[in-house]
């Protein structure tokens, strides 16, 4: 039977990993696989850590501001390991202004303060492949 | 993507769908499965298992890193518990292993235990397969923290490794069935903590009274393994069993036992499932409940005549 895998991660250098855990959480509690892990990771480590794992979601968090360069890095190498259909979200503090550009970039939602759990688990179930 | 062809290339992405086939139970797993049994067999494969945050993820880490300083290539798979009410879980173990994400001579794979009461998920032996077939040199398997009597991973290791750590009971614990009994190789971590001592006496006294004590007596090492120390010795006590298991035919002896139970549990699981889908689609099992229940009949005639009809 298939199960729902999403690898939750924090790139960068924040050390702010409450709102990523609460969001495992969440995802757990809706019958999702979730990786968690941890925080300080490079692009790179995202990206390999998706492919062993096989995952059908990344989901990232970033609190510090550095979402721009990251979140798109992170998409660009996930798609080089020929991951065409893994869906890549994203969540933290994020000005609404950046989002066109991090849609743009392959982040298929982005989830700022306030939003419902339940919102990021319907998110997942309407679209994930 | 030929899964099969291209995990046996060594191409990552392939041995990680291979394992999600396996994981999923698709229907291409069986035939993924055939394929690469001829190239198993090679590697050893080491269980580690312990209570809960006795510290298996951080001396998996430890001793994972050794051995690639070997220059060996490493797999490891780590498991942790699947919800029972949501079916979800969270894998956390790689959280300790992240060091070993960018070498490319280790591949970690999380496994949810998916109502598995072992201490392992029920595909958890296939995936090692894979990643044997996959050509890594050591396999590590990392139990979900066990109580007392998971003791699944005995059949799927070659060493077992028992992990304890100081302060979770008197020495009566030390006298019970379980896991205790299964240690190839013990290690006591967090041994800066107190009791690590008291802990090592216990544990020597409980060895000291195995009746069924072969000549391989179970080494006990400290080890803190947050701050690598204890390592070297545990890799030579584990490369010292898997010595003496290899010169004394036990190794040989162990991997018979395990080619019979992967026979049975293709062959339990398999004729299982026919049964049960011949049944669904005959409409007859809905028929047979009702008559169970309404005590006309009873499991064990029903199973009886299934077989006789089915089984001929």
């Amino acid at each position: 039977m298939a199960k729902v895998r999403v690898l939750v991660a924090k790139p960068g250098l924040d050390g702010h990993d409450r709102g990523a855990k609460v969001v495992a959480r969440a995802l757990r509690d809706a019958g999702f696989e979730v990786i968690y892990t941890g925080l300080r990771q490079t692009p790179e480590q995202i990206a390999e850590a998706a492919l062993q794992e096989d995952v059908d979601v990344v989901a990232m968090s970033i609190l510090s501001g550095a979402h721009p360069h990251l979140f798109p890095k992170v998409v660009n190498l996930i798609r080089e390991k020929g991951m065409d259909d893994v869906l890549i979200i994203g969540g933290g503090v994020i000005p609404e202004t950046d989002i066109p550009a991090l849609k743009e970039a392959g982040i298929a939602e982005v989830f700022t303060p306030g939003t419902p759990t339940g919102d990021i688990v319907d998110f997942i179930k309407a679209n994930v492949k | 993507m030929d899964i099969v062809e291209e995990l046996l290339k060594g191409n990552r992405l392939a041995l990680s769908r291979a394992i999600t086939a396996i994981e999923n139970e698709y229907d291409e797993a069986m035939d993924i499965m055939k394929k690469l049994y001829p190239h198993t067999g090679h590697a050893f494969v080491l269980g580690i298992t312990g209570p809960p945050g006795a510290g298996k993820s951080t001396l998996t880490d430890k001793l994972a890193r050794a051995y690639r300083a070997q220059g060996k290539t490493v797999g490891i798979i780590a498991i942790d518990p699947t919800s029972p009410f949501t079916g979800g879980a969270i894998l956390g173990d790689r959280i300790r292993m992240n060091g070993l994400t960018m070498d490319e001579g280790v591949f970690i794979r999380s496994m949810g235990t998916r109502g598995s009461l072992g201490g392992l998920s029920h595909k958890t032996a296939d995936a090692v397969k894979a990643m044997d077939a996959f050509g890594k040199d050591i396999i590590f398997v990392e139990t979900v923290g066990v109580g007392q009597s998971e003791v699944d991973i005995v059949k799927a290791a070659d060493t077992t490794m028992v992990v304890l750590i100081p302060g979770m009971g008197d020495d009566i614990q030390a006298i019970k069935a379980g896991i205790l009994e299964i240690g190839d190789v013990f290690t006591i971590n967090k041994a800066d903590h107190d009791g690590a001592d008291k802990l090592v006496r216990e544990m020597n006294m409980m060895l000291d009274l195995d009746g069924l004590m072969t000549d391989w007596r179970p080494p006990i090492q400290k080890v803190i393994a947050s701050q690598n120390e204890g390592i070297t010795e545990t890799i030579e006590n584990i490369e010292k069993h898997f010595k003496y298991i290899s010169e004394n035919g036990i190794l040989t002896k162990r991997r018979t036992e395990r080619s019979k139970n992967e026979m049975l549990d293709v062959l339990h699981s398999n004729i299982g499932s026919y049964i049960t889908n011949k049944l669904v689609e005959t409409g007859k099992m809905d028929e047979y409940v009702e008559q169970i229940k309404a005590r006309e009949t009873d499991p064990y005639t029903v199973v009886s005549n299934v077989m006789k009809d089915m089984l001929k």
